[in-house]
């Protein structure tokens, strides 16, 4: 009986490596004591005071957001339950869209009643889900992404091409330009017209969704679903019937997304072929995954994540002060001791002063132009080089010779890399005030892209999901 | 003599040229523990993938409780009630210990989606009896899969306790025919004995009948009530322990031609 004592110390050893320590443990402590019930209410709460706390332009993010959550969770249930990487699931949310445009609006003329389009349109989601499992219950992995991106490429083919069935008059889904003049939900006499309004629909659905995948999570269907991501033949000798669960998952999954869709016509007051293209697709995913594949508060956070971090970049001086953080940060990781980024510190102002002073004795004052009014720009101040008239030229020069440095020092060692580090970093400013603050529409993006790589870096497993091992 | 609950007859499969299994007959009887010996490549793996549905044979006929299971998927095959535990363990590893054991009983519950969705009366019925079944499951394994364990995730077992889950597991199923492959594979010798106890208790008092593949002699002498020996998919030898362990063939398939003599 000697190696039970081994044995728990390996059982164990998963709680030690999640032990939380530092300022944060506590909080974290205090976080896991609370039901998930209440936190899902604490979310609601929080959820449902901000369309008082924002203008018009901060409700259309946050319906933006309820959408990409919903879109979130119905795919974590496809992917991060049922582990079937499913490509065509935008298809799921256009043809809600389309559906409810069709049967809402003046484009066939037809004007169903909510409560009977809404059931109606869920129904055939989750059966156009599952028929779309069919031909590839077979597949897994790469093979079933293959055929499910195929399905989500027709949908959009068809759509915008085959816009009239052969034989018939009527222009279903209005070919390239989509369907205009989509109605709101109608429900007990109410209408849902506005954007606050249809905020509060979606967020109730979300509310009611999130309820529903709980429940099915912890239940028998939850458990096939996940015994057959971990291991399908395995879970087929445990008397699980794997095609019937693949199934169910793609019709759940698509069951969401259609009534999903069914939100984004009124809200836009039609749908565009364009809501449907694959990188919104990417978009989901990525929500998903920063957010932590197979947890669904992970998907709702990734999905408010991915939703406003673009927004908040809009914002040069929030772009600028994310840039900078991101530098110490990055600085302090790299050289980890305090001497030697002091040293770098001072190495960049002597740098930088130095080439201030010898491209004002080549050239003269007139080069120079404005710095741009940021928090920081004072400490800028008598050593950056801020270009005027020739900026375009001397900054595209510099970025790329940034970038070549920033390879170089990841390529260099010891002395080299100190030595390189310096004109890197004055370089990476440099462009940073010179072109990409001027920029903000493409340098958000750049930002952003950086945001997430940094993430995944950090938490691989996503921000709530949890770290899944595949030792055998 | 009792009805026997498997019986094989003919049974054949090649993979291209290479002959598998080669004509074999076999009967497990309720409540009896036959073995399967032979060296690696023999065929007893491929034996049971056959049994349990992943290979179809190509001629024979696999008899289970008097129906054949020919042409079944394992997922009806593991309702009509043959369990098995995998030589490579294929465990749900990030699922929990108790999990991995629920998930098993998919076959025997009955619960909607739509009911689990709305947790109804019956479905929390359900869901209870099935963590009951599940604990009473592990409980059989003593303190090796105690309570504080019930709720890990089943990757941070160590090699013998996952050995013990995939039995638990497959005990779920509520079979009537256990399948072991090679419980015994990476075991030291104390876990080895234990092992060898642990088949007698699954059959006297779970009352499974028991077919086992088994390289460790001391196991398939402590357990077995019957040995089957393979060589190149034909059955060499069958009997009891002792009779199948001095058979020049079975020598012979073990340590080479002429080795029988030298003995």
């Amino acid at each position: 009986m000697s190696n039970i004592g081994v044995d728990r110390w390996v059982a164990e050893s998963e709680d030690r490596d999640q032990r939380y320590t530092g300022w944060a443990g506590p909080a974290r402590r205090l976080l896991d004591r609370v039901p998930s019930g209440w936190k899902l209410l604490g979310f609601l709460g929080v959820a449902a005071a901000y369309p008082y706390l924002v203008a018009q332009s901060g409700l259309r993010i946050g319906i933006t957001a309820l959408l990409l959550a919903l879109l979130a969770i119905g795919l974590n249930t496809v992917v991060g339950w049922a582990g079937l990487l499913d490509l065509g699931y935008i298809a799921f949310y256009g043809f809600g869209a389309y559906f409810y445009g069709a049967v809402s609006s003046d484009q066939i003329g037809v004007h169903w009643p909510t409560w009977v389009s809404i059931p109606v349109i869920v129904a055939a989601s989750a059966l156009l889900g599952a028929l779309l499992s069919l031909p590839s219950r077979r597949l897994v992995g790469d093979y079933l992404a293959i055929m499910t991106l195929f399905f989500a490429q027709v949908f959009l083919e068809l759509i915008v091409n085959y816009e009239r069935l052969p034989g018939v008059e009527t222009n279903l889904t209005g070919g390239p330009n989509g369907i205009i003049g989509v109605e709101p939900w109608r429900l007990f006499g109410f209408s849902f017209d506005t954007f606050n309004r249809n905020f509060y629909l979606l967020l109730f659905l979300l509310g009611l969704v999130i309820v529903l995948l709980r429940n099915i999570d912890g239940s028998r269907t939850g458990r096939a679903w996940r015994a057959l991501r971990e291991d399908t033949l395995a879970a087929a000798h445990m008397t699980t019937p794997v095609n019937r669960l693949k199934m169910l998952a793609f019709a759940v999954g698509a069951a969401i997304a259609g009534l999903t869709g069914t939100v984004l016509g009124p809200v836009q007051v039609g749908v565009f072929p364009n809501n449907f293209q694959l990188l919104f697709l990417i978009t989901i995913y990525a929500a998903l995954i920063l957010g932590g594949l197979g947890s669904i508060p992970g998907a709702v956070l990734g999905a408010v994540a991915v939703a406003f971090t673009p927004e908040i970049l809009r914002n040069p001086g929030t772009a600028g002060w994310l840039f900078y953080a991101g530098l110490v940060v990055l600085l302090i990781m790299v050289l980890k001791k305090w001497t030697v980024i002091a040293a770098v510190l001072v190495g960049l102002v002597a740098f930088g002063s130095a080439v201030r002073l010898a491209a004002l004795a080549i050239w003269d004052e007139t080069i120079l132009g404005t710095a741009n009014d940021i928090f920081l720009s004072d400490l800028l101040d008598g050593w950056l080089l801020i270009l005027g008239p020739a900026q375009d030229v001397v900054s595209n020069y510099a970025f790329v010779s940034a970038v070549a440095g920033v390879l170089g020092v990841i390529a260099a060692k010891g002395w080299w890399r100190a030595a390189l580090l310096v004109p890197t970093v004055y370089l990476a400013i440099f462009v940073w005030e010179n072109k990409l603050a001027l920029q903000p529409s493409i340098t958000r993006q750049l930002l952003f892209g950086g945001v997430l790589v940094v993430m995944m870096a950090v938490r691989p497993q996503g921000l709530l999901g949890t770290r899944r091992v595949e030792i055998t | 003599m009792t009805m026997p609950i498997l019986e094989i007859s003919g049974l054949s499969k090649a993979f291209g040229g290479l002959k598998v299994i080669q004509n074999l007959d076999l009967t497990v009887a309720p409540g009896e523990v036959v073995s399967v010996i032979g060296p690696n490549g023999a065929g007893k793996t491929t034996l049971f993938n056959m049994i349990s549905g992943i290979y179809q044979p190509d001629a024979g006929e696999i008899l289970f409780d008097r129906g054949s299971i020919v042409g079944a998927t394992p997922e009806e095959i593991a309702n009509r009630g043959i369990a098995r535990t995998f030589q490579t363990l294929r465990l749900f590893l990030n699922m929990t210990v108790r999990e991995n054991v629920m998930a098993a009983t998919y076959g025997a519950t009955k619960t909607r989606m739509w009911q689990s969705a709305l947790r109804t009366p019956m479905a929390r019925r359900e869901q209870e009896e099935v963590k009951r079944l599940a604990e009473e499951k592990l409980a059989f394994f003593g303190d090796r899969l105690v309570g504080y364990r019930w709720d890990q995730p089943a990757y941070s077992l160590s090699y013998a306790n996952r050995r013990r889950l995939e039995i638990a597991r497959a005990m779920a199923t509520n079979p009537h025919l256990l399948m072991l492959d090679e419980p015994a594979a990476g075991m030291n010798p104390a876990e080895t004995l234990e092992i060898t106890g642990l088949i007698g208790r699954l059959r006297d008092e779970a009352g499974f009948a028991i077919l086992v593949i088994e390289h460790d002699m001391h196991v398939v002498e402590g357990v077995s009530d019957r040995v089957i020996a393979l060589d190149h998919g034909v059955k060499i030898a069958e009997g009891s322990f002792e009779a199948v362990a001095e058979d020049p063939a079975v020598i012979e398939a073990y340590l080479g031609y002429g080795a029988a003599n030298t003995r």
